[in-house]
């Protein structure tokens, strides 16, 4: 078959990564193993779980259902690019406090797609949140403290407490 | 888990991506990839080569002019849902569009990608029934129309031939007093439908009226016998309760894995009555 390669310039986090790869390279897989930042989790790779939910271009997208190739001269924003230093995004704040993950493994990809669903729907309801977060699933929380942690990181993005 | 290896291209231009088809008879073009990725890497295809589709600027895109909107079949399912002129004319394509995947899938998922799969649960080929949608596609050869009556064939089949591409879909501006309902059991939010029903009427023209039901056995139907008992009717409940006995007796499901026959029968029948009821009461008196 082919044994043809492409080199990509892509931005991840504000950093530029340029990387010559097999256009049979998931960007999931790109992110992990050439950028080597492994905060964004890879669950299913068929597009179900959520957990490798990226922003790209500033939407969220599921980084598994995408080549590496395709993401050629975009923008990426990882699970890595929320925290400043020490300090917590308020949607991190929002899930340590209100105990909203338990093994983590696909908090990640929540908080990428909360961070992309905040920014349109400062103060959603919690119907609009439950429909938000039908594309990440959990199997430890059963959902009711995720939901509560979105409710109060949306109280905090509005720089109200909660 | 991971893709086969292919040859890829990304041409930007329709005629780069037509001749590259034409000259492989089994590549396989890539639109929004929220299908084909998953099918590559469950490895269920093969292709030896991905003519990619994302840079091609001119497939994307919204037109809406006085007759008929045309959508680029490259426009991403979300900016669909969000384009308020297309929501006031054509509602049923935004409320549909909601139950399309997730926010994440529809970021990049497109219109004419999900038309030209065809998965026979998908909620996009139901609603271009029910709007009279017409498919411009081409070829290498040229382009041709085909009614959307015609093009969904079967099982994840459409009336495309090799190296025709969907380039863009033609929506017929509704009546003015046109009534829309869909209504949807999945089992959960964003899952393929169970059952789902599209609905759009009108008493323009001595009565108008299509029911697109989805989810059941090959592909989106229409169910042409519902579709009359609702206008004979004169949209009364009596002929609701009619058009959806029918609707229901159309459908042909098959037993699977999500749900068995009999029970998709019923639902369907309980998805067509309320997304008429829906459109009913939304048209215009």
């Amino acid at each position: 078959m082919s044994g043809e390669t492409r080199t990509i310039r892509v931005t991840i986090n504000g950093r530029d990564y340029e990387r010559t790869i097999a256009p049979n390279l998931l960007l999931s897989d790109f992110i992990r193993h050439e950028a080597e930042l492994t905060g964004t989790h890879v669950g299913c790779e068929h597009g179900v779980c959520g957990a490798c939910t990226i922003l790209h271009d500033g939407r969220p997208a599921r980084s598994c259902l995408m080549l590496a190739v395709q993401a050629n001269g975009a923008r990426l924003e990882t699970i890595e690019s929320l925290a400043n230093g020490e300090a917590l995004h308020p949607l991190q704040t929002a899930f340590w406090e209100k105990h909203g993950l338990q093994c983590g493994y696909c908090t990640p990809g929540i908080l990428m797609t909360m961070k992309a669903f905040l920014a349109e729907t400062p103060k959603p309801s919690e119907a609009q949140i439950r429909e938000a977060l039908s594309g990440n699933l959990c199997r430890c929380t059963g959902y009711q403290q995720i939901v509560e942690a979105v409710r109060h990181a949306a109280a905090l993005l509005r720089g109200e407490a909660s | 888990m991971k893709p086969p290896p292919f040859a890829y291209r990304d041409p930007a231009t329709l005629g780069e991506a037509l001749a590259l088809l034409a000259a492989n008879v089994d590549a396989r073009p890539l639109a929004g990839g929220q299908s084909l990725v998953p099918m590559l890497n469950f490895r269920l295809v093969h292709p030896p080569m991905i003519v990619d589709l994302n840079r091609i600027g001119a497939l994307a895109g919204i037109v809406i002019g006085a007759d008929a909107a045309t959508i680029g079949a490259m426009t991403r399912q979300r900016d669909a849902e969000r384009d308020m002129d297309l929501a006031r004319a054509w509602p049923l394509i935004i409320e549909a569009l909601r139950h399309v995947g997730h926010i994440q899938t529809r970021s990049r998922g497109t219109i004419g990608g999900s038309l030209a799969h065809n998965d026979p649960a998908a909620e996009l080929p139901a609603v271009m029934l029910a709007l009279d949608a017409t498919m411009s596609v081409q070829s290498a050869r040229g382009g041709r129309k085909i009614a959307s009556a015609d093009f969904f064939v079967s099982t994840l089949t459409t009336a495309l031939d090799p190296g025709e591409l969907l380039v863009s879909i033609d929506l017929p501006r509704p009546p003015r007093d046109a009534g829309f309902g869909f209504a949807e059991l999945a089992r959960r939010h964003g899952d393929f439908a169970l059952a789902a029903a599209a609905v759009v009427v009108s008493r323009a023209g001595g009565g108008h009226a299509r029911i697109a039901l989805t989810g059941m056995g090959d592909g989106p139907r229409r169910a042409l016998e519902a579709e009359a008992a609702l206008v004979e009717g004169g949209f009364s409940d009596a002929a609701i309760a009619v058009a959806v006995a029918a609707a229901s007796a159309a459908v042909k499901p098959i037993d699977d894995l999500h749900a068995p026959a009999w029970y998709r029968k019923k639902v369907a029948g309980v998805m067509a009555a309320r997304a008429c009821r829906d459109a009913i009461a939304r048209m215009a008196s």
